[in-house]
């Protein structure tokens, strides 16, 4: 072992790269290329601020580690994002090592803009390499770049790269080769930085620009032309909403095929261990417990792959912005600052990262506010409860030939909770004093289109966590609410399934006391608890709990029709309502308690979400079961 | 060049047309939780003397938020910050 100890030494000594830029400059799709999968995602200790490592060799055998630094548009930093990337740039942070060289990515058609970074950060003395990225979309566009001359100017090596093509790296790994980093140099003070005021900074980029570019043959870009649509008073928030429905539409008929076969994968592997195990508690486990549960939340994979693939096209082409600018006036009615849009929007993921993302707001009172609402959007986790419901109960009908109701369901589900959101949000505002606007200062990248590489990542990584969380979280409650809902086994002379006088059965007949007004049965009481873990654990609950209620020989590991059976319509539409609003969430609000740093608004979210959820389930159910007779 | 436009802010021009950003009033005294200095922070962004800018969109009702480009960027930003950088309209 004492011989390996030197090579542990050397790899430690192994160079360190970070990568800096302006947002939107391809930073992270070069930091890709350059390392593949050998990535390491975490944390900065203290924030919620990813950290992204990685580690190539070169083709010199020289091995690097890379560091991708969160995208800043000045080292004077603003946000906490560009605090972090301030502090381990000048080899401030205390738990990081400082780089031993920066690579500057620059977007090559936006240089006016990039450039006064790079001016900034030369001033703190460190080994620097230029990477002009996205090289190929200014050769397109006729913007000509003299790189000899560039580099001459920045005093430092200029390399043009193409973070989206197969080997558009390979300039910027042969220069790294060429500086061979490794002497550390320290970075000079930041008041270095501040030395030069703005406008000096930005007339040397002037003068650097008239020296090495020519717009002359430029072209321009499709993107002022595409704005005037996207962006347009009327057409744009009518292409927002008609795209936003497209969206739930192929959430139900693009996942149809898929979803049946895992169904039928589901049921054929039941069968199978039915046949081939002997009848008793431990079959019951494996095929009520196990497959009954976690395969009633599996067969949602496809629709939250679906609802990911968009969420991932649009981010990628740069829509997502132009949804906030449109969606503006909207927040700022109701009092939200405009950056309050993309922890909402990360929400519909889920409300954890959203509500951790409400760290970009400086104003505290904004960032509650933020963090309040964000669990009324809807999370990734109730999918599969409302499209269980839907899917059981609303019919599978063409409404004019395009739209389907089931879609046009799902689409209002998503809406309602949108929409309470924001009337919450006006109400929290009025309640807490008046307020000061808040900035939006947003920037809106050009369109370019989507990278399927990138795309397939970030589909990768969403299934990831789906399965790991269906065979952690879920595979565990599942087998835990099997033991509560098979002891004590039913009594001599029992007319009832089983279940019914387990724990399980007494917990949810208990609670069936304080939700019968709003028409839930015992066996949808004993799903709901365990649903507190997570939520679409109660779909896999409620597989498990009609499992195991089953009386008939044959026994269906498909959960929709049985529940189409035994639900009243108006109970079904109790339930959604119910799920709009869903209070029962404990990560959530154990993350809510250690953002605010205290009880309080943990307390009052649970409150009032538990009361709107009530309010709502009790309406819809007492209008349901009066419209139906 | 006697007949050059009057001096006005950002919020006031109108989609489409174009102008020289003349000079940033510093922001108004906030609450002390803002924390922002927003005239600085429209200097980082490009909004520095000198540059010009153009008007791309203004939203409905009330042109509140504004789409403004200067250079080769696209910046969203509300009415009360485009109030801050005096412009010089073409």
């Amino acid at each position: 072992m004492g011989a390996a100890e030197p090579q542990v030494q050397s790899a430690a000594r192994t160079p360190l790269i970070a990568l800096l830029g302006n947002p939107n400059c391809g930073k992270t799709a070069l930091f890709n290329r350059l390392t593949g999968a050998r990535q390491k995602v975490a944390n900065y200790a203290g924030v919620t601020i990813e950290r992204k490592e990685g580690g190539f060799t070169s083709p010199a055998g020289q091995s690097f580690r890379v560091l991708d630094l969160p995208g800043a548009y000045s080292l004077s930093a603003t946000t906490p994002d560009e605090a972090i990337t301030r502090d381990v740039v000048a080899g401030l942070r205390a738990d990081e090592q400082a780089p031993d060289a920066i690579v500057c990515v620059v977007n090559a058609t936006n240089l006016r803009l990039n450039l006064r970074l790079v001016l900034e950060v030369k001033r703190l003395g460190m080994p620097m390499l230029l990477a002009l990225n996205m090289v190929d979309v200014a050769k397109k566009r006729g913007i000509a770049i003299d790189t000899a001359r560039l580099a001459q100017e920045l005093q430092m090596p200029v390399v043009e790269t193409v973070a989206v093509q197969s080997g558009g790296e390979k300039a910027l790994l042969n220069a790294l080769d060429a500086m061979a980093p490794g002497q550390s140099v320290k970075a000079l003070p930041l008041a270095a930085i501040d030395a030069v005021t703005v406008e000096a900074t930005q007339r040397e980029v002037r003068r650097i620009l008239d020296a090495c570019t020519s717009h002359a043959n430029d072209t321009g870009n499709l993107t002022e032309r595409i704005d005037h649509v996207v962006l347009h008073p009327l057409l744009g928030p009518i292409l927002l909403a008609a795209l936003m429905f497209l969206v739930f539409q192929a959430v139900f008929s693009w996942a149809a095929v898929p979803m049946e076969m895992i169904t039928a994968g589901v049921d054929a592997v039941g069968q199978w261990i039915s046949a081939h195990m002997a009848e008793g508690m431990l079959r019951s486990l494996v095929v009520e417990g196990v497959l009954g549960g976690v395969g009633s939340v599996l067969v949602f994979l496809p629709q939250i792959l679906i609802l990911f693939f968009f969420i991932l096209v649009l981010e990628d082409c740069g829509y997502l912005p132009r949804a906030a600018f449109l969606l503006d006036r909207l927040m700022g009615g109701v009092g939200l600052s405009g950056r309050a849009f993309i922890p909402l929007l990360s929400s519909f993921a889920c409300a954890i990262p959203g509500i951790m993302a409400a760290r970009t707001i400086q104003n505290p009172r904004d960032r509650l506010v933020t963090i309040m609402i964000a669990p009324l959007m809807t999370c990734s986790a109730r999918l599969p409860v409302y499209a269980l419901i839907i899917a059981a109960f609303i019919p599978n009908r063409d409404l004019n030939g395009i739209v389907s109701l089931q879609g046009l369901v799902l689409f209002i589900l998503y809406f309602a909770g949108i929409f309470s959101a924001m009337a919450v949000a006006w109400i929290f505002k009025r309640t807490m004093g008046a307020n000061q606007q808040q900035p939006l200062m947003l920037e809106l990248p050009s369109y370019h289109w989507p990278h399927l590489r990138n795309l397939a990542l970030g589909l990768w990584e969403r299934a990831k966590i789906f399965l790991t969380r269906v065979g952690t979280v879920i595979l565990t409650l599942m087998v835990l609410l099997w033991f509560l809902s098979s002891f004590p086994g039913a009594p001599e002379g029992a007319t009832q399934p089983a279940i019914y006088y387990s724990i399980a059965g007494m917990l949810g007949r208990a609670l069936e006391v304080v939700f019968a007004p709003i028409g839930f049965g015992w066996q949808i009481c004993i799903a709901l608890v365990p649903g507190m873990a997570a939520r679409e654990v109660a779909v896999g609950a409620l597989g498990t709990v009609y499992a195991l209620s089953q009386t008939g020989e044959e026994l269906a590991t498909s959960l929709t029709p049985i529940i189409a059976q035994s639900w009243s319509l108006a109970t079904a539409l109790s339930l959604l309502a119910w799920y709009v609003f869903a209070p029962q969430c404990m990560s959530t609000l154990s993350v809510v308690k250690r953002e605010t740093n205290s009880l309080r608004y943990p307390l009052i979210m649970a409150g009032y979400m538990f009361a709107l959820a009530y309010a709502a389930s009790f309406l819809t159910y007492r209008i349901a079961l009066f419209a139906l007779g | 060049m006697t007949l050059a436009p009057a001096v006005t802010t950002l919020d006031t021009l109108a989609a489409g047309q174009s102008a020289t950003v003349i000079h940033l009033a510093p922001a108004p005294v906030q609450g002390p939780d803002t924390g922002v200095d927003m005239s600085r922070r429209l200097m980082e962004l490009g909004f520095v003397p000198g540059e010009r800018i153009r008007m791309l969109k203004r939203g409905l009702p009330g042109g509140d938020p504004l789409a403004v480009k200067v250079g080769e960027t696209t910046f969203a930003m509300r009415r009360f910050e485009a109030a801050l950088i005096s412009i010089k309209p073409e």
